[in-house]
């Protein structure tokens, strides 16, 4: 599980994250909305040790992963060393668990990473998490840059470890629809400050979150 | 026709230990971003401390293994000062580089004074398609060709030698999976002690070695680097046999004065070209 408590994170004097308070339970699926510079990669790397907050308190029970934004692989290794290479910090270089997973990539393993599809590379960013047998795992942007298809194919994996794995999931998105899709409860971030949380079809109901995500039209 | 095969293999032998000066600036390069201007000062340690260690009496070999080791652990300490606080700058460390080179000068002279000194390399010569060379410089080219065959089975089969390259490659990304980049940039620091241990003690039977003799090995490795964009270390190479053999060339047929300024001049050609292709590629229309 996931709890931060009035986090304060800053870069220098600016604010990125103020006062966020947010849970996530064990084998949640959990999503947090907002538009860029929200502070939701900050709070992603936070999450993942990546930054030191100024104030307030982050706990995760258990090992956690990140997807970060943009895939962030290792373009000049192929697809087998960017993922022996996600197991650094559990020791576990055989990516066979994770074949089993996403059988796609022992067909990509011996491609350099940096020339695959975005939907691949996604895969290979996944798979790559998914390697450190993580029992939280944050997503920054799934769905960024990819073809509706390839997401939903994505995301048909990330529920299915949910429901099959237990695990406890953040996922951190633009696209609301595909939020309110695979998760119950959501938060809405902006400037840093949390306006607003709750129940996605609840959220999916208010004006002002229709509006700003779900281009004016609740579906 | 033999006069110029013997200043040709002398020459990729001189290019050989250049090579191994470049192979070090690029691999701490590539892992920090940060160039390291003490990289002439492994070499000088690991040659001024072979030549102790032999007149102390101690057999060729651990000599010169443990001058090496020496020539690590001085990177070792270079890293630190430069990159061993967290959030330092490449320039910032960049700097810290040259004030080490400067500090390792007084350390040196303490040490061991300000003359010359040299050690017995590998005696005799053979003769090779009529050009006589030296068997040293035969060994300089084979422990170079060994240590970058080394190099390549390091960083492409070995999980450290990848996750090195992760480090180079997409230092944030390294983090999220949980590689500490500045304990991997001390590893590439110590590395490149190593490899200009190793140009030293190949170096110092051929010339003799001084406290500031790390001028004339950076400004070599440098300009070999640059020929390889300081990222690759096969073009540094290449570079390197090239400069070598431009010096040995230029020294051999008259103008021996002239060889630091043959390197400095190669490297401003390589850098003017290499920057000129750079603002030609951006400001190539999309």
């Amino acid at each position: 599980m996931i709890e931060v408590r009035d986090l304060v994170v800053s870069y220098g004097t600016a604010t990125a994250l103020d006062r966020l308070t947010l849970t996530v339970g064990r084998g949640e699926m959990v999503a947090l909305l907002g538009p860029n510079g929200a502070g939701k990669s900050t709070l992603a790397d936070t999450l993942a040790g990546l930054l030191r907050p100024a104030a307030g308190t982050v706990r995760v029970d258990g090992r956690l992963a990140l997807i970060p934004e943009g895939r962030q692989l290792f373009p000049d290794l192929s697809v087998a060393d960017n993922l022996a290479l996600g197991g650094w910090r559990s020791g576990q270089r055989d990516p066979s668990f994770v074949y089993e997973l996403l059988p796609r990539l022992a067909e990509l393993s011996s491609r350099r990473a940096g020339v695959l599809s975005g939907g691949e590379q996604q895969m290979v960013a996944f798979g790559r998490a998914m390697m450190s047998r993580p029992d939280v795992l944050v997503v920054d942007e799934l769905s960024l840059g990819l073809a509706p298809n390839v997401t939903a194919d994505l995301a048909a994996h990330l529920a299915g470890l949910n429901r099959s794995h237990g695990l406890t999931v953040l996922l951190i998105e633009q696209n609301a629809r595909l939020a309110f899709e695979l998760c119950r409860r959501a938060y809405v971030l902006e400037s840093g400050r949390l306006v607003t949380e709750g129940p996605c079809d609840e959220l999916a109901g208010d004006p002002r979150v229709a509006s700003a995500y779900l281009g004016g039209a609740i579906t | 026709m033999s006069a110029f095969l013997t200043y040709l293999l002398n020459g990729l032998a001189v290019g050989c230990a250049i090579a191994l000066i470049a192979s070090g600036l690029v691999t701490i390069h590539r892992v920090t971003g940060v160039v390291n201007f003490a990289q002439g000062t492994f070499a000088v340690v690991a040659g001024l401390c072979t030549s102790s260690l032999l007149g102390l009496g101690f057999p060729h070999g651990l000599s010169e293994v443990s001058a090496v080791l020496a020539a690590g652990v001085a990177g070792l300490l270079t890293g630190l000062a430069a990159i061993g606080r967290r959030g330092t700058t490449p320039l910032s460390s960049l700097i810290v580089t040259l004030g080490v080179g400067v500090l390792a000068y007084a350390v040196e002279i303490v040490l061991w004074g300000d003359q010359p000194r040299s050690a017995p390399g590998l005696a005799g010569s053979v003769t090779l398609a009529g050009a006589r060379i030296q068997t040293h410089y035969l060994l300089v080219i084979g422990v170079t060709a060994a240590t970058f065959v080394l190099l390549a089975l390091f960083f492409g089969r070995t999980y450290l030698g990848k996750a090195l390259t992760a480090c180079a490659s997409n230092p944030y990304a390294a983090r999220v999976v949980g590689i500490d980049v500045r304990r991997m940039g001390l590893l590439a620091f110590a590395l490149g002690g190593v490899l200009g241990g190793i140009a030293g003690v190949l170096v110092t039977p051929l010339r003799p070695i001084s406290f500031d003799t790390d001028v004339t090995l950076i400004v070599n490795g440098f300009a070999a680097a640059v020929f390889g964009a300081l990222t690759r270390p096969v073009i540094a190479l290449a570079g390197a046999l090239l400069l070598g053999v431009a010096e040995t060339m230029a020294a051999g047929y008259g103008y021996g004065s002239h060889q630091l300024e043959v390197a400095l001049g190669l490297m401003i050609l390589v850098m003017i070209v290499q920057a000129s292709r750079r603002s030609a590629i951006s400001e190539e229309p999309a």
